[in-house]
């Protein structure tokens, strides 16, 4: 059940985690095991049982539309790594090639 | 008796006959966090002069009569590093959140707050609770009261070593897939794993959002009671949280318990589980007898599955709720990044430890295409498998009874090559978190000097039972007055 190099780096892409080749092969050693220990579930027939995805059956909850006070700006800001004025600062998103 | 050493009920005593005040409770404890952190290392982060404010303050209260004040008033504790505290640097044991300080307080931090409790600091943990040993922390590992080489459990291991260590009267940690309960056991203190939304988990730092629930860790039984009677409740800003009446906890604590039916699941009972672990528990059983129960072997048939299905769900939730770490909001933000994707893959690459980017990777890998069905969606399908076990035992019997982890506590190193060793580590406390149950973990024993827990659980919204259980038997042992030598 090892996965191969190619998958390894397509899940991190989707992950968006930059991971060194050191990582990758050591994923590819670690993960193995846990991917095959999960085959187990196969032994059960599921076909005719729905899923849970949360335990205590609470949907659909409202709150009044009321207007509040929100957080000042100073407070928003305050853990930001990067700001400019009363801004969040981003990394270019267009660069030039494209 | 040492100050220290009390447990929240005697020291709540003392408080109210005028014989100590919170000051000298608090600069006690303090003192005792001097003495013996630097090598149980149970603190990421210490807030010593908020503690002697609220102390003070509690104080005045108290001279003032407090007939009405909560038992908490005065009492000092500390909080895991998972919740939010405004003010207060939470890192929830990663590097990623180094620097992050809430503008907020957790709705479980305000309500402590409220009835007067002492805040002495935050907790060391496993980073983004995912561990079960307190060593995947990002800044240093927690070491066991009871035995400084060996771990104190995970991923609440902070909370735990902190209260069996007399570093503090009680610490509310997170509970995913146990990470109250084993941690309880290992340090030997009472841990409780509420219902799935008994408590509100508002400025928890979320791990796995369908299972995650904070809890209390205290030194008696009674103890979690006063905890539970605070921290329990409905929060609109909690969308999960239930909205049911919380019962006064301390009135389901009688010394017996007769009428009480437990069942002992045949499948918590097997190959793994070490001798010492067994026997003491077995031995427990024998006592609940003693004490009026029934006692009565079922099978709970989907266990085995329990641990596949959490290591499918827990770390896709993961994989979604940590999206959120950008390095544009808040958190570490990889300095040489220059363009917007070079920010994501940089800062999440760096900023996450090992353990957080193996579960990243296996949650991502269950969710994605081609792999849903045969993964994620087959997991949600078995968990609705091992919730009908337990509806099926609860249908007739008030509690369940097993070992809380098959072993005690391992040598600090132990497992920390072998990911899948550690995750079997929580193959007794996962099958709660997946039905959503109440679980308790009180000490029950010793095996090679170092503490065996014992784990009951009730079903939803049935505290109250296990309460009971588990101060009849922790009365009639007394394994809780045990306290390690530090």
């Amino acid at each position: 059940m090892k996965l191969s190099l190619e998958q390894i780096e397509n899940v991190a892409h989707l992950a968006r985690l930059q991971l060194t080749e050191a990582e990758k092969e050591k994923m590819r050693e670690e993960l193995a095991p846990i991917l095959t220990y999960f085959e187990i579930l196969k032994e059960l027939d599921t076909d005719q049982i729905s899923p849970t995805a949360q335990v205590i059956a609470v949907q659909n909850l409202m709150r009044p539309d009321e207007v509040r006070e929100s957080a000042s700006i100073s407070e928003v800001l305050s853990n930001a790594p990067m700001r400019e004025a009363d801004f969040f600062r981003i990394r270019a998103v267009f660069t030039e090639e494209e | 008796m040492e100050l220290h050493s009390l447990n929240i009920t005697e020291a709540a005593a003392l408080l109210r006959k005028k014989e100590i005040t919170s000051r000298e409770l608090t600069t006690a404890v303090i003192k005792r966090i001097e003495e013996v952190d630097g090598r149980v290392k149970a603190f990421m982060t210490l807030t010593p002069e908020l503690a002697l404010q609220q102390a003070d303050a509690a104080d005045k209260i108290l001279q003032n009569g407090a007939k009405d004040a909560n038992p908490l008033l005065g009492i000092p504790m500390s909080l895991k590093d998972v919740l939010s505290t405004k003010g207060i640097r939470t890192a929830c044991g990663s590097k990623i959140l180094e620097n992050y300080v809430p503008i907020y307080d957790a709705t479980v931090a305000r309500k402590l707050y409220e009835s007067g409790a002492v805040m002495l600091g935050k907790n060391n943990m496993d980073e983004f609770a995912m561990g079960s040993s307190t060593e995947n922390s990002s800044y240093f590992p927690t070491r066991n009261p009871w035995n400084l080489d060996t771990v104190p459990g995970g991923s609440s291991g902070g909370s735990s070593a902190s209260v069996a260590a007399g570093e503090g009267f009680f610490s509310v940690g997170s509970d995913t897939g146990g990470s109250i309960r084993q941690p309880a056991a290992l340090c030997g203190v009472v841990g409780l794993k509420p219902t799935y939304g008994r408590v509100s988990r508002y400025g928890l730092i979320a791990f796995a959002s369908s299972l995650d629930q904070l809890g209390p860790f205290t030194r008696s039984v009674a103890d979690a009671a006063l905890v539970m009677n605070v921290i329990a409740g409905h929060d609109p800003k909690d969308s999960t949280s239930i909205n049911a009446p919380v019962p006064d906890y301390t009135k389901a604590l009688v010394p017996n318990l007769n009428g009480m039916k437990l069942a002992l699941p045949r499948e918590y009972f097997i190959g793994g589980v070490e001798p010492g672990v067994e026997q003491a528990v077995l031995a427990a059983v024998e006592k609940m007898k003693e004490l009026g129960a029934t006692v009565e072997e079922v099978s709970m048939p989907h266990t085995k599955y329990a641990i596949s299905t959490y290591y499918i769900i827990a770390p896709a939730e993961a994989s979604a709720n940590l999206a959120r770490y950008d390095g544009i909001k808040y958190g570490y933000s990889d300095p040489a990044a220059v363009e917007m994707w070079d920010g994501y893959f940089k800062t999440r690459g760096h900023g996450f430890g090992p353990e957080v980017k193996r579960r990243i990777m296996i949650g991502t890998y269950a969710l994605s295409s081609g792999y849903y069905d045969a993964y994620y969606l087959k997991a949600q399908k078995v968990r609705t498998l091992i919730r009908g076990d337990f509806d099926k035992v609860f249908e007739k019997f008030d509690a369940i009874i097993a070992p809380t982890s098959p072993s005690v506590a391992f040598k600090i190193g132990d497992k920390v090559s072998d990911p899948l060793a550690m995750y079997l580590n929580d193959i007794f406390t996962i099958p709660a978190n997946m039905a959503g149950t109440p679980g308790m973990s009180i000490p029950c024993g010793f095996s090679n000097g170092l503490p065996v827990g014992l784990q009951i659980l009730g079903p939803v919204l049935g505290e109250e039972k296990v309460f009971r259980v588990a101060h009849a038997y922790e009365q009639a042992t007394e394994w809780y007055k045990q306290h390690p030598a530090l």
